[in-house]
């Protein structure tokens, strides 16, 4: 039996921004966080710590509707994440691990196509000048150091209407100018009212963030 | 539409820029195909009477070489997580991959097969019944090849287990696709083997996207 197998509480429903309640996780046979309970509302951030292994990776998997909780809920702007999968993936600013670049195509058109698929409306150009990457916009992606594909990666996230930006381990490779550039672009994605998880082990510039601890237990508020 | 089209303008893009992948899977072709003279003997008569099941043996072998890259390269490099992120349905997704595979490995093939078969000495009047029949049949691998590759997604040696889980599934295609020339060699009528061919196809449509939409779901968790 999950610890948290209740009805989901009116309170999701009426939350602004994402509400998670009683959210759990398995990777293979390990349960790797239960009860997690939180709510971030639109504009906010929040920072995910915790050892390695400590489910980082997984929540922001579970938070893009790629992975289904073992139980628990979570609501976005009111609605049941996993209830329409198709309407919240456009939702979703994802930047997991890989930075999903296709090495065949040049940057820009790796734009382009994510540009076309939902995810953006915004024009290329000015994605890739906010990153610096306008001189190696029509060279191959494959010829692009690591710092340079991860800056590719976020210039993808600057092209979308997505609101809720999650992002893993985002200033991995990044030199300190581009670290400074993404607070920015941060700061202005929480400034339209956009919300954003990140799970680092560096330093990341998002003030006022709060933060989750996965590695400490999590508050027992609803008793099995 | 509008993603859709993108989704199958980039994989083909993709597929221009390694033409080398095409490349290869045409030269298996020709090169399986002209190995059967060498193993039975050059007299016409036999290879003018086996030359359409020999195109289509060969043509299901060459269509299953490019389908272990087909989701396998957008798994291991993150695209895929971005693909079901994009708010296209999973199913129309893996219908987007199956008409690549058609376009950058089905055509392709069936552009060769005439040649493969006149080298084979195939009855003129035969050939046409061939190409007709490839038509549906490797639109039909396609889907089904695609089902296969989403299945295997992320399985231990997936390449191997492939051909495995694909072959006894495309058999119905391969014994409409050679009945119809059969049947044209000996002069009677072609019409129920290709109209079986196009049903294979049409239960193929909608029941290979939504299987591979599934098992995409399944291969990102």
């Amino acid at each position: 039996m999950p610890p948290y197998a209740g009805e989901p509480s009116a309170e999701g429903k009426r939350a602004e921004g994402l509400f998670a309640e009683g959210l759990a996780a398995f990777r293979g046979e390990r349960l790797v966080f239960r009860d997690l309970t939180f709510h971030l509302p639109p504009g906010g951030a929040m920072l995910l710590l915790g050892a390695n292994g400590s489910g980082k990776s997984t929540l922001l998997r579970l938070l893009a509707g790629l992975l289904r909780p073992a139980s628990g809920t979570i609501f976005w702007n009111g609605a049941a994440l996993f209830a329409d999968l198709a309407a919240h993936g456009p939702q979703v600013g994802y930047l997991g691990h890989l930075e999903a670049i296709k090495p065949g195509l040049t940057a820009a058109e790796n734009l382009r196509f994510a540009a076309a698929t939902g995810t953006g409306r915004h024009a290329v150009a000015s994605a890739l000048e906010a990153l610096q990457l306008t001189r190696y916009a029509d060279l191959p992606a494959r010829l692009l150091s690591a710092g340079q594909r991860r800056r590719l990666a976020l210039a993808r996230l600057t092209l979308g209407v997505a609101k809720l930006w999650l992002l893993d381990e985002p200033t991995l490779g990044l030199d300190a100018a581009s670290v400074c550039r993404l607070g920015e672009i941060l700061a202005q994605h929480r400034a339209r009212g956009g919300a954003i998880v990140a799970a680092t082990h560096l330093d990341l510039p998002l003030p006022g963030a709060e933060a989750l601890d996965l590695t400490a237990p999590a508050p027992r508020e609803h008793q099995s | 539409m509008r993603p859709f089209a993108a989704l199958v303008v980039r994989e083909l893009t993709l597929s221009l820029r390694h033409g080398a992948d095409t490349a290869a899977t045409l030269l298996f072709f020709l090169l399986t195909g002209a190995l059967f003279p060498l193993a039975i003997g050059p007299s016409p008569a036999i290879l003018a009477r086996l030359a359409p099941g020999i195109v289509w043996v060969c043509a299901l072998l060459a269509a299953l070489l490019p389908l272990d890259r087909l989701f396998g390269a957008d798994y291991e490099d993150g695209s895929l997580d971005q693909l079901m992120l994009s708010g296209l349905p999973a199913p129309i997704i893996a219908l987007g991959k199956a008409l690549a595979h058609w376009c950058a490995t089905g055509l392709p093939l069936l552009l060769a097969a005439g040649p493969l078969a006149i080298m084979l000495r195939i009855p003129t009047d035969v050939l046409p019944v061939l190409l007709l029949g490839l038509l549906p049949g490797t639109l039909a691998l396609s889907l089904l090849g695609t089902a296969g590759a989403a299945i295997v997604l992320g399985a231990r040696r997936g390449g191997v287990l492939l051909p495995l889980l694909v072959l006894p599934l495309a058999m119905p295609v391969l014994i409409f696709g050679a009945a119809a020339p059969a049947a044209a060699a000996d002069g009677l009528t072609v019409r129920p083997h290709l109209l079986l061919l196009c049903a294979v196809l049409a239960v193929a449509m909608p029941l290979c996207p939504l299987a591979a939409g599934a098992a995409l779901r399944a291969a990102v968790e």
